[in-house]
């Protein structure tokens, strides 16, 4: 890692000098640009649904531990007398806090996606909903229907886990199908730009038969071809993350109701990560074009 | 500097070189001459380690080649100057670039440097070509510019595949001249070459000593020289 530092450290300060001995033409400069150009964008839109899914898995996570809700169905002249009844079951029951029947303006609320607006919820014979939530080590689910089917018959209670614990499940999942993906990214990179680095070292056997007749030691030699292609893999990354960043910018989203599709994109600081992929590529650049300098220099020698 | 003790060389099954024994001391100044394929080329390629010896061994500046790490190689060769018979150069840096290389991975690429760079070129007169592309040279300017080359970085040894080979009278004996200055300063020069001319005058002016391979073997040559 020190090693690393100070390649990056001499990378930044240069060589004018050394680097000219490398010649500066060749494919090997369109194939390094580009590779790390489409690697850099493929990793912005992996680093965006990484951070995407983990956004949504942390939103229903949090909903999950926010608690549950009963539903109570009863007869319009029953329905006060039952809310009142699962208000007062739910303050005596241990793990559970904040209990709250939702008012019409709540409900409206929730049915209107589905019924539109303007509904007339005082007159529709539809259930009343009261929420809670969980405290501590949380309630005991099954006491607490047994307690309602005696003393609340219209209750039902809704364990949001039930449903929830799968989808934050899969939303995990695919977070870490992104940092996999990027971790495949990031390897692809290498790996091409390791074929380039040793294209253009067999390419420049002549250049490096002349630097060692005349002294230079592998390290300088290594390093002239580690620098060149790594400000390339900087330079084409820098590009692509742009592009990236600009795609990911233009898709279309829905706010606050984003899922993991429609949703994909950066959030507040998120949008800074993006900005760290072009170094990561200037140093995978650096590591596999010194690995393949290092081998070789020593196979040519 | 550069010493072989019962050196001997093989390659593919056959015995290039065998039982060489000499040292080549500051200040001395040698000719190696030999038929082609004698093993001239083979033998300046053991001086400054591009091979290893099969027999024997070959000491450079008091250390084994065996011992020598390919960072220590390089290390010896910076205080080698080798001019090599095919001349081979960086095609994309012009002449001036190609002739301070030895400068800038020495770390010497100071203004002093660059004088003495200048000064170089015009001794073996390719000022004029200075930014010229090696490919745009003709056979004795590319000499011209690898000997200059060779001995920028003012080495302890130099050693000259045939140096004058592709160069009119005029400019080999200004070669020759340049490297009896180097040699006066105490660096040690070997030129194999097959220019006895070369020979007959620079042994006028310096006390050289004529090697020829012969049989496989390094000899003193005779008074026919």
């Amino acid at each position: 890692m020190k090693g690393l530092a100070r390649q990056l450290a001499a990378l930044a300060r240069g060589d004018a000098a050394a680097d000219r001995v490398v010649p500066p033409a060749g494919f090997t400069v369109r194939l390094t640009l580009f590779a790390a150009a489409a690697m850099a964008f493929l990793a912005v839109f992996a680093l965006a649904l990484s951070l995407a899914a983990g956004r949504l898995a942390d939103r229903w996570g949090e909903e999950l531990a926010r608690g549950a809700t009963l539903r109570i169905q009863a007869a319009p002249e029953e329905m006060d007398r039952q809310v009142a009844a699962a208000l007062r079951v739910l303050e005596t029951t241990p793990g559970v806090s904040g209990a709250r029947a939702l008012d019409d303006a709540e409900q409206r609320a929730l049915l209107e996606p589905w019924l539109g607006p303007d509904i007339p919820v005082d007159r529709l014979p539809i259930p009343r909903l009261v929420t809670f939530s969980e405290t501590g080590d949380g309630y005991d689910a099954a006491g607490l229907r047994l307690r309602l089917s005696a003393e609340v018959p219209g209750a039902v209670l809704d364990d949001h886990a039930r449903w929830r614990a799968p989808l934050v499940a899969a939303a995990g999942g695919l977070r870490l199908f992104g940092w996999m993906a990027l971790l495949l990214i990031f390897g692809a990179m290498a790996a091409m730009v390791t074929l380039a680095a040793n294209a253009a070292l067999a390419a420049n056997a002549q250049v490096i038969a002349v630097l060692r007749l005349i002294g230079a030691t592998d390290a300088y030699i290594a390093g002239a071809f580690v620098r060149r292609f790594t400000a390339r893999a900087l330079a084409g990354a820098a590009a692509g993350t742009g592009a990236g960043v600009l795609a990911v910018a233009l898709l279309p989203g829905t706010g606050d109701a984003a899922g993991v599709l429609t949703g994909l994109g950066f959030a507040g600081w998120h949008w800074l990560v993006p900005l760290l992929v072009p170094p990561l590529a200037a140093a995978t650049a650096l590591l596999a074009t010194r690995a393949a300098a290092r081998r070789v220099l020593r196979d040519l020698a | 500097m550069i010493a072989f003790d019962n050196v001997a060389y093989s390659y593919g099954g056959g015995e290039l070189l065998t039982g060489i024994t000499l040292a080549l001391a500051p200040g001395s100044f040698h000719f190696l001459t030999g038929p082609s394929g004698a093993g001239k080329t083979t033998f300046l390629k053991l001086c400054y380690a591009a091979l290893r010896p099969t027999g024997g061994e070959v000491r450079l500046f008091d250390r084994s080649v065996f011992a020598l790490d390919r960072d220590g190689v390089a290390a010896a060769r910076r205080r080698i100057g080798v001019v090599h018979q095919d001349c081979q150069f960086l095609d994309h840096l012009s002449v001036a670039d190609n002739v301070a290389l030895p400068l800038t991975v020495a770390g010497l690429d100071g203004q002093a440097a660059r004088r003495d760079l200048a000064e170089l070129l015009a001794w073996v007169g390719l000022t004029h070509r200075a930014e010229a592309r090696p490919p745009e040279l003709s056979g004795g300017e590319r000499q011209r510019a690898a000997l200059a080359r060779a001995v920028i970085v003012s080495p302890d040894a130099i050693l000259a595949d045939e140096p004058t080979g592709n160069v009119d009278w005029e400019m080999s004996q200004r070669l020759l001249t340049l490297l009896l200055e180097l040699n006066r300063m105490g660096k040690a020069v070997m030129i194999a070459t097959h220019d006895l001319a070369l020979i007959r005058s620079a042994k006028s002016q310096v006390q050289a000593r004529v090697l020829r391979i012969s049989n496989r073997r390094v000899q003193l040559a005779g008074a026919d020289l």
